[in-house]
């Protein structure tokens, strides 16, 4: 039978049936942050129990590091208590983990990919939302909660049930200035928060095939703000290309199996998806976000929609919330909005690519004077080395921006980096929720580019590309 | 885990769509180390009107009495009464661990976020979906009804109130079992360890690279 690329992920991971329903499915790698894993090693001590394969968890600490003058250790008593629990944790049970000084720390979901932990047709999880990125793989990858953080470690496998299957296709060329991030909030603004919710979502179609890697990661990425779990794409050529020779990828002796077998994770012709959505990519615009939820999200040229015009009472209500919490009204043109704060980093978009495409905004250009902040905080130490030996560094600190170390600094404000109340901020995140990025804060979600431009601008405006 | 088996309490209306775990409980708060305490800071940017930071002593902060939660009539609920996609966004289990410490024992919507949905069951929590129709009733209700109860039986799968009124709910029966067991699903799991190691020996010969 016609199988999906879900399908082939899902079936070859299932280690028993139980009669009610649900799987026991084998997860071949765990990556593990200082947020979310504490208390799971606490249940593993608690009921003296031992990892099941240790070599299967990657670590590294990523939301609450600082991003700049790491000489001085971490400041904040409750933070470098948290970290210090990871570093003592994976000592004691003899986990990997790049650790603060270590020049492959960084977000975890940036890390691994970088260090081919992360390879096609595997199973991923991690205690993050956010690790439906390493779908982008051709792996099956899901966020999961603490509780469930412990169940792996213990036991390398969780009780699953199996999710419905839906495909996302975007279809011819992309216009000038667009990118994954656009493609991504202009599906989630069409589909809705909720619209992938009990759905693994695969994106296919020939526009999703012509992005990079770094692309790929940021769409699916944003997977889990349209309400799936896992989003993810076949493997081809561009992803083997990216995962040969990277340092926990199959050695010299397995790869050419290793290859031959990740080939056969794409959707078979005639595979039953139980929902298909198609868009069109030449009528993807540039995006912006205007309001509190991922899916409040317009082109650059359009005006803040009326909740007057929506007929649904609870929707209605939601935006007019979201515009007072913004502080913006209904029919402004989005391009004339000024910010305060830029911050271009995070798991969505704080790769090589995304730094590349803001120097190249920002070259010889200044950040306006209404900026009082333009943060460039790079995924992982090795992307910050690689900017460096590129010179984006002194093209984005000539220009303004700020080069900082590296972890998930504004994208959730766990460090010293966050917004005042009522700071309006260009991001490249991925949650534009009510003060994410610090209390009373406003976040926009755009692209690194849109992001640059902000920032040179002082207001949203439609990407020069040339 | 709390066994789950029956409760009969207030519920407490949160009239907004899209609730997301960031607004359930804020990051500052996601630093402890513990899995218990965080029930004072619950909702904790529309709870109170001033910045909360962990370890301040929330009895002397500013309320925001407009919040539902902090409305007299609602004290004791151990019922959330919510809209579509609650608990979306981040993954975090602080999420069903304050409203866990804060006293909520079951939480009726029409759709919740998947994550966050199956972190409650991991923390004796019982999630229900309901028809939006049958949740507009049960706002109706409590909102007339001041001190009016709802009782939830996971055994039957029922929702009582308003003397004879009665929903039915729909729940997959391995969660339901662990909720009314109280059950260890690491425990359960163990129970197959030769299966998991049967896996990976077959696993070895086919993906040699992962092992």
């Amino acid at each position: 039978m016609a199988k999906t690329l879900y399908d082939k992920l899902w079936d070859s991971h299932v280690v028993r049936e139980n009669d009610d329903g649900t799987s026991l499915l084998y997860i071949d790698r765990q990556l593990i942050h200082e947020v979310t894993s504490p208390q799971a090693f606490e249940g593993l001590r608690l009921a003296d129990r031992q990892p099941w394969k240790l070599s299967a968890n990657l670590a590294t600490p990523d939301h609450n590091v600082p991003t700049a003058n790491r000489e001085q250790g971490i400041i904040d008593p409750v933070s470098k208590l948290q970290v210090d629990t990871l570093d003592e944790n994976c000592d004691l049970f003899g986990i990997t983990e790049f650790k603060m000084g270590d020049i492959r720390q960084g977000i975890v979901h940036v890390i691994s990919p970088e260090q081919g932990a992360t390879l096609p047709a595997m199973t991923l999880v991690c205690g993050d939302s956010h690790t439906s990125t390493h779908g982008a793989f051709g792996a099956l990858a899901f966020g999961i909660g603490t509780s469930e953080v412990e169940h792996v470690l213990a036991t390398q496998c969780l009780i699953q049930k199996k999710s419905k299957n839906m495909r996302i296709d975007v279809n011819g060329k992309l216009n000038s200035g667009v990118t994954a991030k656009d493609v991504i909030l202009a599906i989630i603004g069409k589909i809705g928060t909720a619209g992938g919710t009990g759905y693994a979502i695969e994106f296919a179609g020939d526009a999703i095939r012509s992005l990079s890697m770094e692309g790929r990661m940021t769409l699916s990425n944003m997977a889990i703000e349209a309400g799936a779990r896992a989003g993810m794409i076949a493997v081809d050529q561009t992803t083997i290309d990216f995962v040969k020779g990277r340092a926990y990828a199959p050695t010299e002796a397995q790869w050419l199996s290793a290859v031959d077998y990740w080939r056969d994770f794409k959707s078979d012709d005639g595979a039953y998806f139980d929902k298909i959505i198609s868009l069109d990519a030449s009528d993807i615009q540039p995006q912006v976000t205007w309001g509190t939820s991922p899916e409040m999200t317009i082109s650059i040229d359009a005006l803040i929609p009326d909740p007057e015009q929506e007929n649904d009472a609870v929707k209605k209500e939601g935006m007019q919330a979201a515009l007072d919490y913004m502080g913006l009204k209904a029919g402004q043109a989005i391009n004339e909005i000024p910010v305060d704060v830029v911050f271009i980093g995070s798991c969505t978009n704080s790769r090589i690519e995304d730094i590349r495409a803001a120097a190249h905004i920002a070259k010889g250009k200044q950040v306006a004077g209404n900026i009082k902040q333009a943060l460039v905080v790079p995924g992982s130490g090795l992307i910050k080395a690689q900017a460096e030996k590129e010179g984006l560094d002194k093209i984005l600190l000539a220009a303004g921006f700020q080069w900082r170390e590296p972890g998930c600094s504004m994208c959730l404000a766990m460090n010293a980096d966050r917004l005042e109340p009522q700071e309006r901020c260009a991001s490249t995140s991925n949650r534009n929720f009510e003060g994410r990025q610090g209390q009373g804060g406003r976040t926009h979600l755009v692209s690194p580019a849109m992001a640059a431009a902000a920032a040179i601008a002082g207001h949203f405006t439609r990407i020069d590309a040339r | 885990m709390e066994k789950f088996t029956e409760i009969t309490a207030i519920a407490v209306p949160l009239d907004r769509v899209n609730v997301d775990t960031d607004a359930i409980i804020p990051k500052q708060f996601l630093k402890s180390i513990q899995r218990s305490g965080f029930g004072p800071n619950l909702f904790d940017e529309w709870r109170y009107l001033d910045h909360g930071e962990p370890g301040m002593d929330n009895s002397t902060r500013q309320i925001n009495p407009d919040f539902v939660l902090n409305q007299a009539r609602y004290a004791n609920a151990k019922i959330l009464l919510a809209r579509d996609n609650f608990g979306c966004g981040s993954s975090r289990e602080h999420a069903p661990w304050a409203l866990e410490d804060f006293g909520i024992r079951v939480i009726i919507a029409p759709s919740f976020a998947d994550i966050f949905y199956n972190n409650c069951f991991k923390n004796g929590l019982l999630p229900i979906v309901l028809p939006e129709a049958q949740v507009n009733d049960l706002f109706d209700f409590i909102e007339a009804n001041e001190g009016g109860q709802l009782t939830v039986d996971l055994q039957e799968q029922k929702i009582h109130y308003n003397k004879t009124s009665e929903l039915s709910f729909e729940l997959d029966q391995f969660r339901r079992h662990c909720l009314l067991e109280g059950l260890d699903e690491i425990g359960l799991t163990l129970e197959h360890s030769d299966d998991i190691k049967a896996y990976e020996e077959k696993q070895k010969a086919i993906t040699p690279w992962l092992f």
